[in-house]
């Protein structure tokens, strides 16, 4: 394995004068789950990695209605959080299958988006979340979107030198549920073929149609009773992943939903304007074909996941149902 | 700016502590040296294993703090001033095997053997937190260490036996 210094810093700003002395041989490290297997790979070849973890506070994750998840927050803390479970739920859902228990006791969010896999699992959850990403460097503070973080394949809005500080997830309107699925091969250690992460915010979370989410009943009968309930689907986000070069909001299905009455044509036609806004790939992992089909069914899908979890918030349905 | 790049030759060891098995140890490295490396290598731990090198079969898997992690992509300069836990560590003072090593060897939960102290130490860190699991709760938490002899079931329920202890 090639030979490299490590640096510990201690401040945020130790941090950033280190970067800027050492210049384009140093880089950053965060959990290191990606940076040494693409070291032993060769793929990269620092001179010096300056790691992050040795700084305090970029660890925390606080919720006083908005949440902020620190750079360093292992997948696993997220994994394990009660707030982001049950408000920001397809978070959590991003996090149950990412990698091994082994690994995300280690990788961090800010080392997930920093790397900017098109499959990274936590990107299409924080654009639908519509996180923003804080970005600090020895001169300025910058902030942006999650969607103007993400420019290329691997690449991301940061000049070297520059470093994510805080993701914030702004307060979500009431009666808001989210879901993300990962579609892979296995259940472990493996990277999506397709990642589909939906938010909706209804109009209200008290129905007569809420019994016939714990059914077996097919999607198009619980959604034809749903017409009756009149359910205004006030927002809507749908964000896919390696669906086109970077984690995408599919934004002409989105706006076909917002401040909509729920019905199944309507999530049909929801689902099959995603599938067509989006630019897959054929890859190894998977065709564009398959991958457009499997949009059309997960957009709806994770509709009816987010929903459920409007409508039910507290309550746990055993066997889950498998939406 | 200063370029503060030096030559091989000069690069400098570093000295880290920590605990290993509930002993202190002090090691000089390089700083570009894997915890697995450091194990092996160095302290001639050769319990924990080297797979796949890339963190995907979970062989070299160590507890940091009582998580599991995997030692072949983690750099031994984290490891400074935390505690790590090898397979070496898990027998108690008078020698005598793990209640979930028993476990493995009465349910036959061992062929090769190479998975096995990655195994048994991903079921260490899952049984201190979660006492009780279920059996999709141990699947999924054994879910980053791969056999590819068992086929898993034995371990599992060696697993399943080692909680009810």
């Amino acid at each position: 394995m090639k030979k490299f210094e490590y640096l510990k810093p201690k401040t945020l700003e130790e941090a950033l004068t280190l970067f800027a002395q050492h210049g384009r041989k140093a880089k950053w490290v965060a959990g290191g789950t990606d940076v040494f297997v693409m070291i032993k790979q060769k793929t990269m070849a620092p001179d010096v990695l300056i790691s992050l973890r040795g700084i305090p506070g970029l660890d925390q994750i606080k919720f006083n209605g908005s949440l902020t998840i620190g750079p360093m927050v292992t997948h696993r803390a997220i994994e394990k959080s009660e707030v982001v479970r049950k408000k920001f739920s397809a978070l959590a859902d991003a996090t149950d299958f990412l990698g091994s228990v082994q690994i995300r006791n280690v990788a961090t969010i800010g080392g997930n988006i920093c790397t900017a896999a098109p499959s990274a699992d936590t990107a299409t959850p924080l654009l639908v979340l519509g996180a923003q990403v804080k970005i600090k460097s020895l001169k300025e503070e910058r902030s942006f979107s999650i969607e103007e973080f993400f420019k290329a394949p691997g690449e991301t809005i940061l000049k070297p030198g520059e470093l994510v500080q805080e993701l914030l997830i702004p307060k979500l309107p009431p009666h808001t549920g989210s879901a993300y699925h990962k579609l892979q091969r296995r259940l472990a250690l493996d990277l999506p073929i397709l990642g589909v992460s939906v938010l909706l915010s209804l109009d209200k979370n008290k129905v007569t149609c809420s019994d016939m989410l714990c059914t077996t009943s097919p999607i198009s009968s619980i959604l034809h009773r749903m017409e009756a309930d009149e359910i205004v689907c006030k927002e809507v986000k749908i964000a896919l992943g390696v669906a086109a070069p970077t984690p995408m909001r599919a934004v002409k299905a989105e706006a076909l939903l917002r401040g909509k009455k729920l019905s199944d044509e309507l999530l049909e036609e929801v689902a099959e304007t995603a599938a067509k806004e989006a630019q897959p790939r054929d890859t190894a992992r998977g065709e564009a074909w398959y991958r457009r089909d499997m949009i059309r069914v997960l957009v709806k899908r994770m509709a009816m996941k987010s929903i459920e979890r409007v409508l039910q918030p507290e309550e746990t349905v055993f066997p889950e149902r498998l939406w | 700016m200063r370029i503060a790049l030096k030559k091989e030759s000069e690069s400098m060891k570093q000295t880290i502590t920590f605990n290993l098995n509930g002993e202190s140890v002090q090691v000089e490295i390089e700083p570009h040296l894997t915890l697995l490396q450091v194990l092996r290598d160095k302290l001639e731990l050769i319990g924990t294993k080297e797979g796949c090198g890339r963190g995907e079969c979970g062989a070299c898997t160590v507890l940091l703090d009582g998580r599991a992690i995997n030692s072949c992509i983690f750099p031994a300069m984290e490891a400074d001033g935390r505690n790590v836990t090898t397979i070496e560590g898990l027998t108690d003072s008078r020698g005598s095997l793990h209640p979930i090593q028993k476990a493995f060897i009465e349910y036959g939960a061992i062929q090769c053997g190479f998975c096995t102290p990655g195994m048994v130490l991903s079921a260490k860190a899952l049984l201190d937190e979660n006492p009780k699991p279920t059996e999709e709760e141990i699947r999924h938490g054994i879910a980053g260490n791969l056999c590819r002899c068992t086929g898993y079931l034995q371990i599992v329920q060696a697993i399943k036996a080692a909680s009810n202890q």
